[in-house]
């Protein structure tokens, strides 16, 4: 099973939130506020403060393109995944573990096909670790130990931005006391010179071909196992050899994933290779580069269930589950086997190919979100939400599988994704 | 050559030199020189210049900077949020501010000149002048 902490954050440093702008879920951001309304964020990163300080551009809540009231709008929602026979029920990771538990136990009920994000992510990734097979460590480890950091396929200058500068790189830990220039190497391979490159210098930055990590890897892995590293891109040996002495002295090493590295690989076979061979030479971890703020939540939620972590339809009358490649998002919307959709804290019409989700604006589509977006646009039913870890609190898993309370800093009037879904569950 | 001298270190404005300002012979020059100093308005004691615009608020800059780390250690040295009034960077709104610049190692006699806010910000928002 994954490491599982807990940090009660809340207990001792009362003025202490939890920024949900990403999967860091930094836990020492300090608000002010007037009216009710965030009017400073201190520490947050501009992605995390965009996230914080609320939408421009609030949902309403509205069915059948009107103005509704709540009670309407999830009567009628009820009403659309009773009716349906083949539901689903997609997005979860901007909401917290609790509304995701609903969600879970929505699908269940309605028979629902079952999907997030990590489906076309950090899926592999994730469903590794919760098995058991990528050894893995938690941030604070990093931020206390790691001496050889690997950014693959990975930006977290833009992707997660506080990541270099809170955990993996700048800050001092207990056994890293002497600072980043002396006490850790970071390292990036990738196929463009990202602004983490650019941090890492130029000695420092592999830069590969399109879809050839696999091969890099095989490189890699003659080199530490004291062959000539050969790539049909020609990479020079030399900095293929010494990348490899680097690694085989590190004493914490990390290799963080990014999406890069996820997309490039058909499967994960060569780097479950890597790491094996890295651990025989040195000691090395695996880190996911999650996105959205809970998505490693709902992954351990649906594991903790039914054994997976994504891609999953239920038999409303048996409880039983089907997993695969056709019950993700993707190929449920592809192959049109879908009839209906709720959409929690997403918005796949702007993140899915066009040919993908445009079938979602011809079936019945309800979505639950604080902020409007094109799925909302052209939703029959759309119930605004609480934000989550600002006008809502709950649990939600960071990157790392340590679990984070979140709390509430101001109030709103809108019900959190959880008690919506509760209420539809109810009214079903 | 003093006067430039005293221009780029920041302790004569364009406009101290009174032949510059009255004669039109030098209008030109005048506009030019103004043009180019402007900018060097904004800038602290030390000739730090946050670009506003370009920051991200990463909090590199934070955490690398050397007098953070030594003023506080448990706190931005360690990669949390500053919890020492003497840090010279802090992120507000998602955007480093620069304060308490007279501990910054460039500053005073025995200035040195130290690039570790410079070195570590991916979209180059820091420069100094």
């Amino acid at each position: 099973m994954p490491l599982f902490l807990f940090l009660n954050v809340g207990d001792d440093l009362s003025e202490y939130y939890v920024c949900t702008g990403c999967a860091l879920l930094c836990d020492d951001i300090e608000v002010e506020t007037e009216d009710n309304k965030l009017t400073r964020v201190h520490a947050a990163c501009l992605k995390g403060v965009a996230r914080m300080k609320a939408c421009s551009d609030p949902m309403e809540c509205r069915v059948d393109g009107e103005k509704a009231d709540i009670d309407s709008a999830i009567a009628k929602a009820a009403a659309i995944l009773k009716n349906a026979k083949n539901p689903l029920i997609f997005g979860h990771g901007n909401s917290s573990s609790q509304a995701q538990k609903v969600a879970i136990g929505l699908a269940r009920k309605t028979g629902a096909y079952i999907d997030d994000t990590s489906s076309f992510c950090q899926g592999p990734i994730v469903e590794a670790i919760v098995q058991d097979e990528f050894k893995t460590c938690t941030l604070d480890d990093i931020r206390h130990k790691a001496d050889v950091i690997i950014f693959w396929g990975a930006d977290p200058s833009n992707s997660h931005p506080r990541h270099l500068s809170r955990y993996s790189y700048f800050p001092r830990g207990k056994e890293r006391q002497r600072g980043w220039e002396e006490d850790r190497t970071a390292i990036s391979i990738d196929v463009r010179k990202s602004d983490t490159a650019s941090i890492c210098k130029d000695h420092r930055f592999y830069q590969i071909p399109m879809g050839e990590d696999a091969q890099f890897m095989e490189a890699l892995l003659s080199a530490l196992s004291g062959k000539v590293p050969k790539t049909s891109f020609d990479f020079d040996k030399k900095r293929i050899l010494e990348l490899a002495n680097v690694l085989k002295k590190a004493k914490f090493g990390v290799i963080c994933v990014g999406l890069g590295l996820v997309y490039s690989l058909e499967e994960l076979e060569p780097l479950f290779k890597l790491m094996e061979k890295l651990n025989e030479v040195s000691n090395f971890h695996i880190m996911p580069m999650v996105g959205q703020y809970n998505m490693r939540g709902f992954n351990q939620n649906l594991f903790a269930e039914t054994g997976y972590i994504n891609r999953l339809k239920f038999n409303a009358e048996t409880g039983e589950t089907e997993h695969g490649a056709k019950y993700s998002v993707v190929e449920a919307l592809r192959n049109r086997s879908v009839d209906a959709a709720l959409v929690i804290g997403s918005d796949p019409l702007s993140s899915l190919p066009l040919s993908v989700a445009r079938y979602l604006a011809e079936i019945p589509l309800i979505t639950i979100d604080p902020c409007q977006s094109l799925t909302a646009t052209r939703s029959t039913v759309t119930i605004p939400c609480a934000l989550g870890g600002v006008e809502s609190g709950g649990t939600a898993v960071r990157m790392d599988g340590v679990e984070i309370e979140l709390k509430k800093i101001v109030e709103t009037d809108n019900l959190s994704d959880e008690e919506i879904l509760t209420r539809i569950t109810e009214a079903i | 050559m003093a006067f430039a001298v005293d221009l780029l270190g920041r302790k004569a404005k364009v406009e101290d030199c009174p032949s510059l300002v009255s004669e039109e012979k030098y209008k030109a020059n005048y506009e030019k020189l103004s043009e180019m100093i402007g900018p060097v308005g904004d800038v602290t004691e030390t000739g730090l210049i946050v670009h506003e615009d370009k920051c991200i608020g990463c909090g590199n800059c934070v955490v690398a900077c050397p007098v953070n780390v030594a003023n506080d250690p448990l706190g931005a040295g360690s990669g949390k949020a500053p919890s020492s009034e003497k840090v010279i960077f802090k992120v507000e709104d998602g955007v480093v501010k620069a304060r308490n610049v007279q501990e910054c190692r460039r500053f005073g006699e025995n200035k040195i000149l130290c690039v570790a806010c410079i070195d570590t910000c991916p979209t180059k928002a820091i420069e100094f002048v």
